[in-house]
């Protein structure tokens, strides 16, 4: 008599867990739907081209996303990222073009290598700006970068006046040459800019799981005033989440012009956005102190490839917004979901146990 | 004072039980509320009291039980449900909106509109002043809350709830920022709303005060009801007897070492108040190692925010403090903590724990540095220190990768305390460290505080708890209105004294500067 409920507890709880590994792999889960989905109904979807031409373009978001991820974890948003690209494609693209120009008759030209470190230079520096803005000024994140968003990309359109710099193939004389290989160039048979994803993908995580600065990030996104009092510098932590965020925008600006050996300032418009879905897709709570550099690359591949497999299926570009957004609304609601049976499942543990 | 006659009982709560996922508040609680009477309902810290008024109040749904409202049974699925059925209540932590006016935040919700649905706001001015009025408390309706001392907001709190014409008045707490002309005020407006035939239900911590103006006293412990009596019947012995219980508490006993040299000072801190005055007015102390130094006060007496000025988490604070005789010119947290100051914050959920991380990730978040080899967290020696910690102080949880919001208060409380002592402290502040938790961690948290201390901590820890400051200290100081208004040796410490001292520069006389340092 009495074990009768105590086992159907024990079921019930156990189906609460198996629906909750389900649910935590949703990310996942819907990456394998999207393939097996678009790979039946897109005719040369599964082609080793195709596939690669996909993960070029998931690639730039996915850069995105992960310093978007970062900022989202401590509470914060960097809704400058966008123009970030856009303003160091043009820093790379000046570069090339015209060098430095020192005033008493000579003109610096910088060779390909001092090129990207500089442009990455360009991008940590105006993420500098937005964590100063939010910790020093006190600006709301929102804000602060909403302001920095629009700056950077009048300072796009000013550095070229609108116009795009052209043909970025450099001379050889002054050394500027092979600036395409970034986006172009290939290492054993994959795209360069897949490389360095795996690279900032990998140092990403590790520093999420691995060091003081990665738990001090969840910290601060977890409680603040909690952290602040642990002794975590808060202030300098901002910091770095947005110095990390312009450094993948850095990064994405760089491919970019490589890929189309131009910089054209409108470049990077809207990104930010993609960025968050991908995040938020990828399980990173909008509130703050959760979230997983992993989630969010497979949040970026489900996004690009959502987008590409319904341009090859010749679905109108209307339809696909429509498609996308409620992809994101969807991924949320099942967070929520998510969120209580966890709730749920914990207090049935404990009640077992205690 | 008290009628011959019984009164009406207006409210009963029958076998009212209410579980949280940690812990039981309350225990199949029978209670009556009487009309034209003062109810009123003691009991320690933790006990329920708080829990049972939220049930009456309809904050707080119960688990099981039934209420009966003048014989019926009512449901109260929110606040706003019993303030319908003339139930109000005064809240021990504020629930006002300080970025509105003193008249705004007395009609919130119910907001004095004209005809067109504007608010009229002059008229709720005027019928704020008549309450205000009735308080004696000098507050412009039109004042913002934010700019109003702590015992003020509290009357607004108060005015906001007499403003109900609620049939049953639930008061908690509701003297433990005012000043003792305030409190006078405040109990001839509840003669006044007796004489009225409300029923009120008081709660209070201050026995004088229950014994002055209570009609009928019920006694909660660890969620039980123990004792339900008229207030004439009985005295302060058999209201402790009740409180306590047979057993005496179990505060971990002295085990007689003796202090050494003198490990912590703090000279002269002073922390300017955003509204004017001082927060925490010149304050000096010294600590010794292995001493257990109590620093008693009431509410908004300053103590936390000494603990914050110590830890630097003010900026704009001044003074100098001492560790083991060197000057500590570091001026923030994170370096303060690296010279061995260590702070167990009031407000666990708050200030204490980042609830959505795991126990391991609390525990350690203070102390990463220790395991780390050039920028590697080494997960081994973690988890080390992880294990030893959940030993030592019994925290009693499965697995440490378990979010931290799952265990019951005083488990978290622990993982506070062990996160302050991984960071190897010299100094420990524990700021209300009993708070909100059973009877059980209670005794573990003393016995932890006092073996720290023999193991050579200095411990400050604040309280508003007499019997604790009393059973744990060596030394005990006292501090009222930002003031250190007195330091007592155990030996020579009596309850009356501290109690005194932690009034002083509360009352209406106004020579309170004669009596200050010790």
């Amino acid at each position: 008599m009495t074990d009768i409920p105590a086992k159907a507890a024990v079921a019930s709880a156990s189906n609460g867990s198996v629906l909750l590994t389900l649910m935590k792999a949703r990310t996942f889960i819907a990456l394998i739907a999207v393939l097996i989905f678009f790979s039946i109904a897109a005719p040369n979807f599964l082609s080793a081209a195709n596939l690669i031409l996909m993960s070029k373009h998931v690639a730039l978001n996915a850069f995105l996303a992960m310093g978007m991820t970062f900022v989202i974890i401590t509470g914060g948003i960097d809704l400058s990222v966008g123009s970030i690209v856009g303003l160091c494609g043009m820093v790379a693209g000046y570069l090339v073009l015209n060098g430095i120009d020192l005033q008493v008759g000579y003109t610096i030209y910088f060779n390909v290598f001092e090129i990207a470190l500089i442009t990455l230079a360009a991008g940590i520096l105006i993420g500098a700006v937005n964590g100063l803005l939010i910790t020093r000024l006190n600006v709301a994140p929102f804000i602060a970068t909403l302001g920095v968003l629009y700056v950077a990309r009048g300072l796009a359109l000013l550095s070229s006046d609108g116009r795009t710099f052209p043909n970025l193939v450099g001379k050889p004389d002054l050394g500027t040459t092979g600036f395409g290989f970034l986006g172009a160039g290939r290492l054993l048979g994959l795209p360069v800019s897949i490389w360095i994803l795996v690279v900032v993908a990998l140092g990403a995580a590790y520093l999420a799981k691995y060091t003081p600065l990665g738990r001090h990030i969840f910290a601060v996104g977890g409680n603040e005033r909690a952290a602040r009092i642990s002794g975590v510098r808060v202030n300098m932590v901002k910091m770095f989440v947005y110095m990390f965020s312009g450094f993948c925008a850095a990064i994405v600006g760089l491919i970019i012009s490589s890929e189309l050996m131009a910089s054209h300032p409108a470049t990077g418009e809207s990104f930010e956005l993609n960025a968050i879905a991908a995040a938020v897709l990828g399980g990173t709570s909008m509130s703050g102190g959760r979230g997983t550099i992993g989630g969010t690359i497979v949040g970026a591949f489900v996004i690009g490839i959502l987008s590409d497999g319904l341009v090859m299926m010749g679905v109108s570009s209307f339809w696909q917004m429509v498609i996308k957004g409620l992809v994101i609304i969807v991924a949320v609601v099942v967070d929520q979901a998510q969120r209580r049976l966890q709730q749920r499942v914990t207090l049935m543990q404990m009640a077992k146990a205690g | 004072m008290n009628a011959a006659i019984d009164h009406d009982v207006i409210l009963k709560l029958e076998d009212v039980s209410k579980v949280y996922s940690g812990t039981v508040a309350v225990k199949r609680a029978n209670f009556e509320v009487r009309k034209g009477a003062v109810n009123v309902l003691v009991g320690e810290n933790g006990a329920g009291k708080s829990t049972l008024m939220k049930i009456i109040a309809g904050v707080e749904q119960p688990t099981l039980g039934r209420i009966l409202l003048e014989g019926e049974e009512v449901f109260f699925s929110s606040s706003g449900d019993a303030v319908n059925r003339g139930i109000g209540m005064v809240f021990q932590e504020l629930n006002l909106f300080g970025n509105l006016t003193v008249a705004e935040n007395i009609f919130a919700t119910r907001e004095i509109t004209n005809r067109f649905r504007k608010i009229d706001s002059r008229e709720q001015e005027r019928r704020a002043a008549e309450f205000l009025e009735r308080l004696e408390a000098g507050i412009r309706p039109d004042m913002l809350v934010e700019d109003l001392r702590i015992g003020q907001q509290q009357l607004v709190e108060i005015a906001k709830a007499v403003s109900l014409d609620a049939r049953i008045l639930i008061m908690d707490e509701p003297t433990s920022a005012l000043s003792a002309a305030e409190v006078e005020i405040l109990f001839k407006v509840i003669a006044d709303l007796k004489a009225r035939g409300v029923a009120i239900v008081y709660i209070s911590h201050r026995l004088e005060e229950l014994i002055r103006i209570g009609d009928y006293i019920t006694v909660l412990r660890d969620g039980r009801i123990t004792g339900q009596e008229k207030m004439k019947n009985v005295d302060t012995r058999w209201i402790v007897r009740q409180m306590i219980g047979s057993d005496a508490k179990d505060f971990a006993k002295a085990d007689g070492h003796v202090p050494g040299e003198e490990i912590f000072r703090a000279e002269d801190i002073c922390l300017p108040r955003v509204t004017g005055g001082l927060a925490v007015d010149h304050v000096s102390l010294s600590l010794r190692t292995g001493e257990i130094l109590g620093i008693y006060g009431l509410m908004g007496a300053g103590r936390s925010e000494l603990f914050d000025c110590i830890m630097g988490r003010h900026g704009h604070a001044t003074g100098a403090i001492f560790i083991a005789g060197k000057k500590v010119k570091e001026r923030d947290t994170t370096r303060r903590i690296r010279r061995g100051l260590a702070l167990i914050p009031e407000d666990r959920q708050r200030e204490g724990l980042v609830s959505i991380l795991s126990v391991a990730s609390n525990l350690t978040l203070a102390s990463l540095s220790r395991f780390v080899r050039l920028f590697h967290i080494s997960g081994a020696k973690e988890n080390q220190a992880v294990t030893q910690m959940v030993r030592e102080l019994a925290i009693k949880v499965a697995n440490p990768a378990q979010e931290v919001s799952s265990l019951s208060g005083g488990n978290q409380q622990k993982v506070v305390i062990g996160k302050a002592l991984l960071t190897g402290p010299k100094v420990l502040l524990m700021d209300e460290p009993s708070r909100g938790i059973d009877v059980g961690a209670k005794a573990d948290v003393f016995r932890t505080m006092r073996k720290l201390s023999r193991d050579g901590l200095g411990i400050l820890f604040a309280t508003s708890d007499l019997d604790e400051v009393m059973a744990l200290s060596d030394r005990i100081a006292v501090m009222s209105n930002g003031k250190l208004t007195g330091m007592f040796d155990r030996a020579e410490a009596t309850e009356a004294a501290l109690v005194a001292a932690s009034a002083l520069g509360h009352g209406p006389v106004p020579h309170t500067e004669n009596t200050a340092h010790d």
